[in-house]
């Protein structure tokens, strides 16, 4: 156990290390140069010395004066101690400020629909795979949903249930008539404007994981072990009960691998119905340069996703007793 | 158990990692020290009580001006970076307003103002002025507030220092501007309107660094309204109900403003249609149709539905081959398809341009003579025709001219990616040039990376509309023909034209009293001239004052049967411009 934990942690801090690099990195290959951005509407009459002098201000505010290598040594040490530097584009909010206010909305955003698809999808699939005749009918249903861009669902639902039928808000994390307070009013306004950015992140997870559950459920139902169980003449429910313990597993991995794309179609389902996470920031922040925004959106997003791959890990353990087994196995 | 305090131990650190990365940074802050300020900020006023619903008979819905998370309050920060229209305008106010619709100055924090002689500028303040603290508005804090300009160089308005000698409060309401024998008259009236007094009481004691770049969160001005909350996708501005203009210039109709940032153009139009919305300045392609229908409101019922706030200027590099040569430059002007940009790219929601560049409500200097012998239109045969008889015909048989030393000709026209009417209007562009000889490919770089070829001159051809709507001509053309030339050039000729007898007809227009507008036009006519025979950039359409506005519960909208139209917008720097006489004149529906 203490092996495959610290093993396990290692590769953690690896990726960790080696995807914040590189989130450091890439904004940096952007052609532009983010102050001169800054700048441009500021000093629209200024004179050519005061431009510069403001420039190099910035420039060492930004830390953007110094080597690059240094950049790099400092952008560590800062994020050590929890400073993310300061935003240009909201410029002179702290980057940390800017995510602590959009981030609660994309955990409320992507917890609950990840969770719910996964469970729902699951259990659906595994209702499909019960005969033929569902299974027909069901399972395109899984296709068509999984096959879904998250912004054309998005946009379908807004279209439909906020503009056509007008029983969805289409704008706002509440409505804007209202100010946060504990009242029974503003909580089911919250959860109003939710669902819809809800649904569509849930719908296209919920025909993804139905699909798969599906597959695995036959592949199951046709293995030896079923049909041995049959012949021994256990119960058709029993068997089905096996199959599910058996094909959840590969699901749950399926889960940890397809986290990186539903986190990106949740940005982009932010965007479309203008939910105040960080899909709007991001991309307001890769127009405008903002090295600092960037960084810290990727970085919510990186530890984020190695978290609940961290998570699975642990869930694994606890579920599929064959990993255990390596375990002490390993350590006896 | 040690397996379990491993695991433990394992959970902690990430969960460390990530609560740091949410927290607000340690006040252990390197130098210099600017995000102190921002984490102090709390995120309602002190003194007002925030209501938790705002009554619909009572709020105003806007959305167009802001376009992320508000992040400063200070007036010397540009509304476009500020995110917050209304710092400037609703809290923060000026000597003067200006109404577009008549091109006349006139009075708001002063009551008159009188040129005593040719370097002397008096003004008087209106009796009765008050900072929402309940101190007096005096002429102390309008000399402090010009006096800011002298002292730092890093304010925009710091330049009229250059010819402003002093600024001193002669008593409480009395300020005189002593300018220098050589001073720049049309600058001094723009800033009239342009230049926010603050309150010399709560500034005075500001660092340098507060003035400048500081957040100023809680602004404490004199205005109609009062900064009330914001959150990541709104800010609210309340009504100041003691506003000493109530009585001058009447109430202002919504009691608070709810201005909505929206992620797309697209979820702007839907929530007006939806009446969520009362006033959208959000360009809204196929609007026109909405508006024929009925859906929504524009000023004009019919083309070009929206007032024209900017001039779409094609930038030209002329220090690169062939577009250094007059001859080529006029010939392009003749090539270039503006009626499709109106009626395609635009579906009519813009006006061609007048080819002295300058908007319809300065109208008044545009020299006609002019344009009929030198304007431009478009017409390829035309084109062609000027290209070959500048030397400019196609040697290699590919469709496109070479120029005269044989060289191929290859352009690039750029606009920043995602500003979709630029983008087809660009296309347009780039088609109609190739359809008269010219090798001209559009392009759609990210804003930053356009904007750094725009200022640092490694474009071909681009488009710019930085010269907002002004009193003068000399706000466009001070952008046309920004001089000195240099490594940057920020605001204004990013062609890098070096023409020293334009750059001084230019100087000499900015030297002429407003009261002499025999003179501007003069002036203004030589400008022409020398501008239409050189050609050095090519102004192309008037973008819209985009405005649609929904009458589900405010209504007496401007519009152009209106008696004295006022601005429907709600851009920063229009509350000037009449934007704030909109809100007064609005009336709920059913009353």
């Amino acid at each position: 156990m203490k092996r495959y934990f610290l093993r396990k942690i290692l590769i953690y801090l690896l990726t960790f290390f080696l995807a914040v690099t590189i989130d450091w990195l890439i904004p940096r290959f952007m052609p532009g140069d983010p102050i001169r951005n800054m700048l441009t509407r500021v000093s629209v009459s200024s004179n050519a010395t005061a431009i510069q002098m403001m420039y190099d201000y910035y420039s060492h505010l930004f830390g953007l004066d110094l080597p690059v290598w240094q950049q790099y040594f400092n952008f560590w040490k800062s994020l050590l101690q929890g400073d993310l530097g300061i935003s240009t584009y909201l410029f002179p909010t702290p980057v940390t400020k800017v995510l602590a206010r959009a981030v609660p909305y994309d955990v409320f955003l992507l917890v609950p629909s990840i969770l719910l698809s996964w469970y729902a999808g699951n259990k659906f699939g595994a209702f499909a795979a019960r005969s033929k005749k569902l299974d027909n009918t069901l399972s395109p249903l899984g296709y068509i949903l999984n096959a879904t861009p998250y912004m054309w669902l998005g946009i379908l639902l807004a279209w439909f249930f906020g503009i056509v039928l007008g029983i969805f808000p289409i704008a706002g994390a509440y409505s804007f008539s209202l100010q946060p307070n504990l009242s029974l009013k503003f909580i089911g306004s919250v959860l109003h404007h939710w669902f819809l950015p809800f649904a569509s992140i849930f719908l296209v997870e919920f025909g993804g994981q139905a699909i798969g559950m599906r597959n695995m459920i036959i592949y199951e139902l046709e293995a030896d072990y079923s049909h041995y169980l049959g012949t021994l003449g256990a119960p058709k429910k029993l068997i089905r009960k096996y199959a599910f313990r058996n094909a959840i597993l590969p699901q749950i991995t399926g889960l940890a691998l397809k986290l990186g794309v539903i986190v990106a179609g949740a940005l982009v389902t932010e965007v479309v119905f203008s939910y105040p996470g960080i899909g709007y920031l991001l991309l307001a922040a890769i127009q405008n340069q903002d090295y600092f925004l960037i960084q810290g959106c990727f970085l919510f997003i990186i530890i984020g996703v190695l978290i609940a791959n961290f998570t699975i890990d642990i869930i694994y353990i606890l579920i599929d007793p064959r990993t255990r087994m390596g375990m002490t196995g390993e350590t006896a | 158990m040690r397996k379990n305090a491993l695991f433990l131990l394992s959970v902690l650190i990430i969960a460390g990692v990530v609560l740091a990365a949410c927290q607000p940074a340690a006040e252990t802050t390197s130098e210099p020290a600017i995000s102190d300020d921002a984490s102090m900020a709390s995120e309602t006023t002190a003194e007002e009580t925030v209501p938790t619903e705002f009554p619909r008979n009572e709020t105003i819905y806007v959305s167009g001006a802001a376009w992320g998370p508000a992040s400063t309050w200070n007036p010397f920060q540009p509304g476009s970076l500020a995110n917050t229209t209304g710092t400037i305008g609703f809290v923060y106010e000026f000597l003067y307003a200006f109404d577009p619709q008549t091109g006349e100055l006139t009075p708001w924090l002063a009551e008159s103002g009188t040129w005593a002689d040719d370097t002397t500028f008096d003004v008087t303040l209106r009796s009765g002025l008050t900072w929402t603290d309940g101190e007096p508005l005096t002429a102390e804090d309008v000399a402090f507030t010009f006096e800011l300009g002298k002292q730092y160089a890093a304010l925009w308005f710091s330049p009229m220092w250059e010819y402003v000698e002093s600024v001193t409060a002669l008593s409480d309401t009395e300020v005189e501007f002593k300018l220098s024998s050589d001073p720049l008259y049309q600058e001094f009236e723009n800033n009239l309107y342009n230049v926010p007094i603050v309150p010399k009481h709560l500034w005075e004691n500001m660092s340098e660094e507060d003035i400048t770049v500081g957040v100023n969160e809680n602004p404490i001005g004199s205005g109609a309204y009062k900064y009330l909350t914001n959150s990541e996708d709104r800010n609210i501005w309340v009504r100041s109900e003691e506003w000493w203009g109530n009585d001058v210039f009447g109430v202002p109709a919504p009691k608070y403003i709810v201005d909505i940032r929206t992620s797309s153009n697209n979820v702007a139009l839907g929530m007006v249609l939806k009446g969520e919305i009362d006033l959208s300045n959000n360009f809204l392609p196929g609007v026109a149709e909405m508006a024929d229908k009925g859906y929504v409101k524009t000023y004009y019922a019919e083309a070009p539905y929206m007032l024209s706030a900017n001039t779409a200027v094609l930038f030209l590099n002329t220090t690169l081959k062939p577009l250094d040569d007059a001859a080529f430059r006029r010939a392009l002007a003749f090539a270039i398809d503006v009626p499709s940009i109106v009626n395609v790219a635009y579906a009519q929601l813009v006006k061609a341009a007048s080819p002295s560049g300058l908007l319809p409500v300065l109208d008044k200097y545009v020299d006609q003579d002019v344009m009929a012998e030198l304007g431009y239109y478009f017409d390829t045969a035309q084109a062609k025709q000027m290209l070959a008889d500048a030397g400019y015909v196609d040697i290699d048989g590919d469709g496109f001219v070479e120029t005269p030393d044989g060289e191929k000709i290859e352009l690039q026209v750029t606009c920043p990616s995602g500003w979709t009417d630029w983008m087809a209007a660009i296309d347009i562009i780039a088609s109609s040039a190739q359809a008269a000889g010219i090798n001209l490919k559009s392009a759609y770089p990210d804003y930053g990376a356009w904007n750094t070829e725009l200022q640092g001159g490694t474009f071909n051809m681009t488009l710019n509309n930085w010269a907002s709507m002004s009193n003068t001509p000399w706000t466009l053309y001070n952008l046309l023909f920004r001089h000195p030339i240099q490594d940057q050039m920020q605001s204004g000729n990013f062609g890098r034209y070096d023409n020293p007898e334009i750059f001084n007809l230019v100087d000499a227009l900015a030297r002429i009293p407003m009261s002499d507008e025999e003179g501007m036009k003069e002036a203004c006519s030589a400008i022409q001239t020398a501008m239409l025979t050189d050609m050095p950039m090519i102004p192309l359409w008037y973008n819209g004052l985009w405005a649609q506005y929904s009458t589900s519960t405010w209504t007496n909208w401007p519009d152009e049967n209106s008696a004295s139209p006022t601005l429907p917008t709600t851009w920063s720097g229009y509350w000037q411009l009449g934007g704030l006489q909109t809100l007064i004149n609005l009336e709920l529906v059913g009353e």
